[in-house]
């Protein structure tokens, strides 16, 4: 049953790649790409990986859609139509698609108990058996994104910071003045001189 | 983008003044039982900025950057990084590893509890400040 709910959501998860990729009007694809997210994350859950699926769930299709939304405001929103495709990108994409899926014949099957992960004395055995007792919180997860991993979780945190800085420092953070900022404001009124300014200089 | 102006959409206002205060308190809910079930910093700090961002979105930008400045969101994204990175240098300080924080407290466990309190408070912290201010970014343009 499980393997089938499987199934059933990998494959509108391709549906959809395909519709997003085909889609021609950008709103729609970015809808898309929040359904993406969602389903996403209900493999996720399948996969009983209930963290991942809630932070799919939360930035996949919460945060990232809205964020496409903004950027889709500063451009139009239909994709521009392409020129010819070369059959050299074709060839090229054949290629490294190829080599992806021979990538994953070497990888342990789906959910095998003797996968290098899982057996592995100093990753899922101990993280089980002797976490409750060396860092004590129920969740797993938490002790190893917390404890066990706090050094790469402190660089995540830097990403997400470093990703903050970045967007900011292209798009500004400025603080403009209400009336600057209503949406009903005519184009060409210059910002900060105040009709008492205009009065003086003549 | 679209930003719906005052006085228009009553129905969206009023439901999204009911919601807010619950989608807060989720978000700190997820922040701070992340250790017994799914959830954490980098969760709790989204859910807690989509609650500002569902404002911004209905009572429009203007009225969301008077509860919080976007300079206030500056101090909270370095605020969060260097609450984690500090407990760092503190365990370091206290004898420990960077990050090892058996050494907080006297009881390995508490220390551990205190260690993994504070660093997902400073993970919720920055990435509720840049999600805000990454939807402040983008919803200030038109």
């Amino acid at each position: 049953m499980e393997t089938l709910v499987a199934i059933v959501l990998l494959t509108f998860l391709a549906i959809v790649a395909v519709g997003i990729i085909v889609l021609r009007d950008l709103l729609g694809a970015v809808i898309l790409l929040g359904l993406y997210s969602l389903i996403a994350a209900g493999a996720f859950v399948v996969m009983d990986a209930v963290d991942v699926a809630f932070t799919e769930a939360a930035v996949g299709s919460g945060i990232s859609t809205i964020l496409f939304l903004g950027a889709l405001s500063f451009t139009k929103h239909e994709q521009k139509p392409r020129g010819n495709d070369s059959v050299m990108a074709l060839i090229f994409v054949i290629v490294t698609g190829g080599l992806l899926i021979y990538g994953t014949l070497d990888m342990p099957h789906y959910g095998r108990a003797d996968s290098p992960a899982q057996s592995h004395p100093d990753l899922a055995v101990r993280f089980i058996e002797v976490s409750g007792s060396e860092v004590g919180p129920p969740n797993i997860v938490t002790s190893v994104l917390a404890s066990y991993r706090g050094y790469d979780t402190l660089g995540e945190t830097l990403v997400v910071f470093a990703a903050g800085i970045a967007v900011l420092s292209l798009l500004g953070l400025k603080r403009r003045r209400p009336e600057e900022e209503s949406p009903e404001d005519a184009p060409g009124d210059t910002p900060g001189v105040k009709p008492d300014d205009v009065q003086s200089q003549y | 983008m679209k930003l719906y102006p005052r006085q228009r959409h009553r129905v969206l206002q009023v439901v999204t003044k009911l919601v807010i205060p619950f989608v807060l308190m989720f978000g700190l809910y997820v922040q701070f039982h992340g250790d017994y079930g799914p959830g954490g910093g980098f969760q709790a700090g989204v859910i807690f900025a989509s609650a500002f961002i569902l404002h911004g979105l209905i009572f429009g930008l203007q009225q969301t950057r008077r509860v919080l400045s976007p300079g206030v969101l500056r101090v909270m994204m370095s605020l969060g990084v260097l609450l984690y990175a500090g407990t760092g240098a503190v365990t370091m300080l206290m004898g420990g590893n960077l990050l090892d924080y058996d050494v907080l407290a006297h009881d390995p466990l508490h220390g551990q509890h205190w260690g993994i309190f504070a660093v997902e408070l400073g993970v919720g912290i920055t990435v509720t400040g840049v999600m805000i201010s990454l939807f402040y970014g983008f919803a200030s343009k038109r």
